[in-house]
C-alpha cells in the first residue's frame, strides 16, 4: 500500500515528528511504500541542517535524511511555511526538497492512505 | 489530473492565536485548483474563524478571513458548521461571514465517512 | 475509518468531540492522548461507554513511556507502530483530530 505522510509540527517541541517517523519506519518495515512526507507549517523545521542536538539525544534531522537516502522517501518541505520560517536551500538538509503545496494534494490524490500527525 | 477524489479539510482551531486556520485555507485553495472535490468542516473552535467582523490592525497581523468569501470563485461551496459547536459559542448563522450549512454532530460525523482524504491542521 | 486523537482528555475536548462527531469504527490513541486509556481517570466511564460504538486502541510504546503500561482499562487494544500502520492501513480513510 501507498503512504503518505504529513507532519505539521517542529522536531523537539512536538512528538509529532518522533511519531511520523517512526510510523513511517514501520510502514516499510512491513512492505508498504512511503510515497512522500510532507512537512507543512512549523514542520518545516525539521528539514534544517542547522540542528544540532545534545549527543545523547536522538538527532531528528538526520534520522529523516537517512530514511530518504536508505528507502528513496520523497521528503518535501513547504515552500510558503519554509520561508516564512527562515528554512532556505541553503540550509536544508540532505534527502529534503524545497516545493509547493501541490505537492501535498499530489500526495493525497496518488496515495492509498494519508496520515497527519501535528499538534 | 483525471482522478477526482473527496477532500475534506477539518478545521478545529480558531484564527490569529496559531496560524493553522491560514496555513489551511491555502491548502483548500491549492487543492481547488487541482479539481478535487473539496469540503470544509467548522468544528469546535473552527467556527471562529468564519466570524465576520474581524479587525487586525491593532495586532499587525493580515486578517486572512476574506479569503473564505474568495472560496466560491473556486468552486469550493460545500462549507459544513456544527450547530452544537456554534450554540456553544454564542453563535448564529448570521454571524458567519459566509454562507454555510449547518449540521448536526451526526451528520458531520456521516459527512466524514464519505471522504477519500481528510485533512487537519 | 480510523480516528487518531492525540491530546489528553483531562486538557483538551478533543477526544469527547471525536466520540460525538464519529459514526463508529476503531479509535487509535497516540502521545498524551494515551491518558485516556488509563484506569481510574475521570474520564474512564466515558470512555467504557465509548467502546460500546467504537473498537479503542491505544499504541504502547507511548503509553509505556508514561510509565501507565500496567494500567491499561480492560477491553482496550494494544498496538505497536506496526499495528498503527495496519489500522491505518485497513481503513479507507484516517482522521487525525488535531
Amino acid at each position: 500500500m501507498k503512504f503518505g505522510i504529513v507532519v505539521n509540527e517542529g522536531p523537539y517541541q512536538h512528538q509529532a515528528s518522533d511519531s511520523a517517523y517512526l510510523f513511517t519506519k514501520a510502514a516499510i518495515e512491513n512492505g508498504h511504500e512511503v510515497w512522500r512526507v510532507f512537512f507543512y507549517h512549523d514542520g518545516v523545521n525539521n528539514a534544517s541542517k542547522l540542528t544540532e542536538p545534545p549527543q545523547d539525544d536522538r538527532h531528528i534531522v538526520n534520522r529523516w535524511s537517512k530514511l530518504a537516502e536508505e528507502h528513496k522517501v520523497d521528503l518535501v518541505v513547504c515552500v510558503a511555511a519554509a520561508l516564512r520560517r527562515g528554512i532556505k536551500d541553503e540550509n536544508l538538509a540532505q534527502g529534503f526538497r524545497i516545493s509547493g503545496l501541490g505537492q501535498l494534494v499530489e500526495a493525497g490524490i496518488k496515495c492509498d492512505r494519508l496520515v497527519t500527525f501535528g499538534d | 489530473m483525471s482522478d477526482v477524489k473527496k477532500f475534506m479539510f477539518v478545521n478545529r482551531k480558531a484564527p490569529y492565536g496559531t496560524i493553522y486556520a491560514l496555513e489551511s485555507l491555502e491548502v483548500v485553495l491549492i487543492t481547488a485548483a487541482f479539481d478535487q472535490d473539496v469540503s470544509l468542516m467548522f468544528l469546535d473552535d473552527g467556527v471562529y474563524q468564519l466570524k465576520k467582523g474581524q479587525q487586525t490592525k491593532g495586532i499587525e497581523t493580515k486578517n486572512f478571513s476574506p479569503a473564505y468569501r474568495a472560496l466560491e470563485d473556486y468552486d469550493v461551496e460545500k462549507l459544513y458548521v456544527d450547530k452544537e459547536s456554534m450554540d456553544a459559542r454564542g453563535l448564529t448563522e448570521e454571524d458567519f461571514l459566509v454562507g454555510v450549512t449547518v449540521l448536526s454532530r451526526a451528520e458531520m460525523g456521516a459527512l466524514m465517512d464519505e471522504q477519500d482524504v481528510v485533512l487537519s491542521f | 475509518m480510523l480516528h487518531i486523537v492525540n491530546k489528553s482528555p483531562l486538557t483538551s475536548n478533543t477526544l469527547e468531540s471525536c466520540l460525538n462527531t464519529a459514526m463508529g469504527g476503531d479509535i487509535l490513541l497516540i502521545e498524551d492522548g494515551v491518558y485516556a486509556v488509563t484506569r481510574g481517570t475521570a474520564v474512564e466511564a466515558k470512555l467504557r461507554a465509548a467502546m460500546g460504538k467504537f473498537r479503542v486502541h491505544v499504541l504502547m510504546p507511548d503509553l509505556d513511556a508514561r510509565g501507565l503500561g500496567d494500567r491499561l482499562v480492560e477491553g482496550v487494544l494494544p498496538v505497536d507502530y506496526a499495528g498503527f500502520v495496519e489500522l491505518a492501513a485497513s481503513n479507507k480513510t484516517c482522521q487525525s483530530w488535531l
